[in-house]
């Protein structure tokens, strides 16, 4: 599609109106920010921006209510995470026993690199154990490139505690009470 | 104990009559009868012939390699029957063709034998509410371990579940719970409450291994998998059961959390651990060996691999491996070390050199091997490695290719015969070049002493011994997952297998600088590729007239020994 330009008028052509009227715009600003208290700017990083409630941050894992791993190294992330930023060691045969006894298995090792993350979300939407959430922090920074590589703990201070549904541990008690049925192997 | 699952040659198979069935209207010819998982003849079932239309019916009981138990009622199928008029005549339709009696009651595709113009219905709408109705049977008591069970990628009742089941579960009570994590042998781990009661590993103990270890007691839905009380599952084929356990209830020791299964990239090769050969799949991720499964091949090993060969693997990513081309100690650059051992070697007398090749190399690299001894004389010889076998699939042999090294020449039938032959000339000091496979010298005949006589020694091996240590040359080589190859069972299978994973450091597979060393020393060139090799091998030893790279398959040609 070719667009036909206007030609300018003389009054355009001087360039002087808009100059002034940027001005005008100015000045407005400066006035308003001394003596109106309308500040626009913020004294970031000191300041931050308080972000919407739906905002996809950084991810990081989280506890249950009862302080317990809740990640139990299915790898669904490390699998659906398109820049490959996540990585995590299962725990193999001989590997810490897991925080909840009847979910077998938690991460030996769970590393995020921060440099290659892209805050889609697939992490957060693919786990099965509600364990990783993206959160607020927006800004990380670090020294190094292995500073930014986070790794279990550090993902896990981050992260904080998320409670939910205990599935486990339901099914535990709920395997308790069976015990006392008559027939028992 | 089957030994028709390790059958080599079959006799010439008896004429069988072919019958017109019709598969979800398509009309194909199967054998009336069909070879059963102990080889007998049998009726052929309708799962069979679906299968040779290749239509898919979902299953979880039958395996085609064990006894059918038509327990698990996932196979049922509609199916109608040419009708028959009151004077036993089939009755025809309008047009002519023969009119079918659909049968009132579907039927389980594993069990039921066909018959001549049988007509399956694998894809009526009956049929998918019954296979739904399975899996919700099926489904209500098994827990949502996914996350956490290593059977999850590879389950038939995840993939069923999302093939053929209903998205949701209408089920609200309490599940039933059993024993979980249950240590059943050294091996195995037993989840009881994934067990869905199919009973396929009971039928491969019992008749397959032998070994009748396993069973199901109680009732109703307290049905529980257990070993016979006071009985360890401890035979040597335990890790079968884990393979076909369509869901996560017999999971390996070995490979418990190991990594997920999505993950592993699948490798066809074949088990080093003894002459047999069965064929595997290497499961690899991030140049690290997870595990061995075996892959299907009638003429070898079936569907089946013993535990022993299956857990033989840690060794091929252990950090003592060899990763450099040591001149001397002095870490070198192949080039240079290939140019100064082909220059000393062009420089040997006639008959001062010997090779002690190892049979668990490839055809290839011995074929090599054999072509630089025959340039000087040298004499060769390999080393026995024997253990005790059983009567299925571990041989007493435990070289992986001592036929193929038989085949061309570097050892006798007698394997390791010339081995004290070598040692009295060396010190005689006749022999002043030694030439060592991926072998401990010192461990045969030829101690630390004899090979300090020699004035030059060169090794080539993947793990450090008393004989790399002492190496002049040592050429780190590779296991046979880092590279390609062919083998020779002990019945005769030349079988290929492929690359896995990359060698460590600066090793290199053994054929291609034996090609290099080959070439600098005889002046005789060709094959930069396996295939090449291979082929050019076939052309040149007798027993490997007639076969090609390509045409051995995935499955290999048995060769006459």
């Amino acid at each position: 599609m070719i667009v036909n330009r206007k030609p300018l008028t003389f009054w355009e052509k001087l360039y002087l109106p808009a100059i002034v009227g940027g001005f005008k715009v100015t000045i407005r600003h400066a006035v308003r920010s001394l003596f109106g208290g309308k500040t626009v700017t913020m004294e970031y990083p000191e300041q931050k921006w308080a972000v919407p409630a739906d905002y996809r941050g950084a991810p990081y894992l989280v506890k249950d209510q009862d302080g317990n791993t809740k990640c139990v190294s299915c790898q669904l992330c490390e699998f659906v995470c398109p820049p490959k930023a996540i990585k995590i060691i299962p725990p193999g045969p001989a590997g810490r026993p897991a925080d909840r006894s009847n979910a077998e298995k938690m991460p030996q090792e769970f590393e995020i690199n921060m440099l290659r993350c892209i805050f889609c979300g697939l992490c957060q939407e693919v786990c099965p154990e509600e364990a990783i959430f993206l959160q607020k922090d927006y800004s990380l920074t670090g020294l190094s490139r292995e500073e930014m590589i986070y790794d279990k703990e550090k993902l896990l201070a981050l992260g904080g505690v998320h409670g939910g549904i205990q599935k486990w541990k339901q099914k535990l008690e709920e395997a308790k009470e069976q015990e006392t049925f008559p027939v028992k192997v | 104990m089957s030994t028709t699952a390790t059958t080599e040659t079959k006799p010439a198979p008896p004429v069988i009559e072919k019958i017109k069935v019709k598969v979800d209207g398509r009309e194909i010819e199967v054998p009336k009868l069909t070879a059963d998982w102990s080889g007998k003849l049998t009726p052929t079932t309708m799962i069979q012939a679906c299968e040779q239309a290749k239509t898919e019916v979902p299953h979880y009981c039958y395996h085609p390699k064990l006894p059918v138990a038509g327990n698990c009622r996932m196979c049922l199928v509609e199916f109608g029957t040419p009708a028959l008029g009151p004077d036993r005549k089939p009755v025809t339709n309008p047009d002519g063709t023969p009119k079918i009696a659909k049968s009132p009651r579907p039927a389980i595709a594993c069990a039921t034998p066909i018959s001549p113009g049988m007509e399956i219905y694998t894809n009526t709408p009956g049929v998918k509410q019954m296979r739904e109705g399975v899996l919700e049977f099926l489904l209500i008591n098994h827990p949502l371990d996914c996350p956490i069970c290593d059977q999850a990628g590879e389950c038939k009742l995840q993939e069923y579940s999302v093939d053929y089941g209903q998205s949701g579960s209408r089920f609200v009570e309490p599940k039933v719970h059993k024993p979980k994590a249950v240590d059943l042998g050294p091996r195995i781990v037993l989840d009881d409450e994934r067990c869905i009661l199919c009973t396929r590993c009971i039928r491969f103990s019992k008749d397959i291994a032998g070994d009748d270890a396993l069973g199901i007691v109680n009732r109703g839905s307290y049905n529980t998998l257990t070993a016979y009380p006071g009985k360890v599952f401890d035979n040597n084929y335990t890790l079968n059961t884990v393979d076909i356990c369509p869901v996560g209830a017999l999971t390996s020791k070995d490979f418990r959390f190991q990594m997920r299964v999505w993950f592993l990239k699948e490798t066809k090769s074949l088990c080093t651990s003894c002459a047999t050969g069965c064929n595997i799949i290497v499961g690899s991720r991030e140049e690290k060996v997870y595990r061995y499964t075996p892959r299907e091949n009638d003429a070898v090993n079936a569907c089946w691999m013993c535990d022993h060969g299956r857990l033989n693997y840690k060794w091929i990513g252990h950090k003592d491996r060899l990763k450099d081309v040591l001149v001397r100690g002095q870490k070198t650059a192949w080039t240079t070390a290939l140019n100064e051992i082909a220059d000393k070697l062009k420089a040997a007398p006639h008959g001062s050199v010997a090779i002690i090749a190892s049979a668990r190399q490839t055809n290839e690299e011995l074929w090599l091997l054999k072509k630089l001894a025959d340039k000087f004389g040298a004499m060769t010889d390999s080393v026995g490695r024997f253990g005790e076998g059983d009567k299925f699939l571990l041989n007493v042999d435990r070289n992986p290719n001592r036929t193929g090294a038989r085949l061309i020449g570097i050892c006798q039938a007698n394997v390791g015969i010339k081995l004290r032959p070598i040692a009295e000339f060396i010190r005689a000091g006749k022999i002043k070049t030694l030439i060592v496979f991926g072998e401990d010298a010192t461990k045969n005949g030829i101690d630390a002493e004899l090979l300090g006589k020699l004035d030059t020694l060169i090794v080539s091996g993947i793990l450090p011994n008393e004989t790399t240590k002492r190496a002049h040359y040592l050429l780190p080589g590779c296991a046979h997952v880092e590279k390609r190859g062919t083998f020779t069972n002990i019945k005769g299978r030349v079988q290929k297998f492929m690359k896995a994973v990359e060698a460590p450091g600066d090793a290199r597979p053994e054929w291609e600088f034996l090609h290099d060393l080959v070439y600098n020393v005889t002046g005789q060139n060709g094959f930069l590729t396996i295939e090449g090799l291979f082929n050019e091998m076939a052309k040149d030893v007798p027993a490997f007239s007639g076969l090609t790279w390509a045409g051995l398959g995935d499955t290999g040609v048995t060769v006459p020994i």
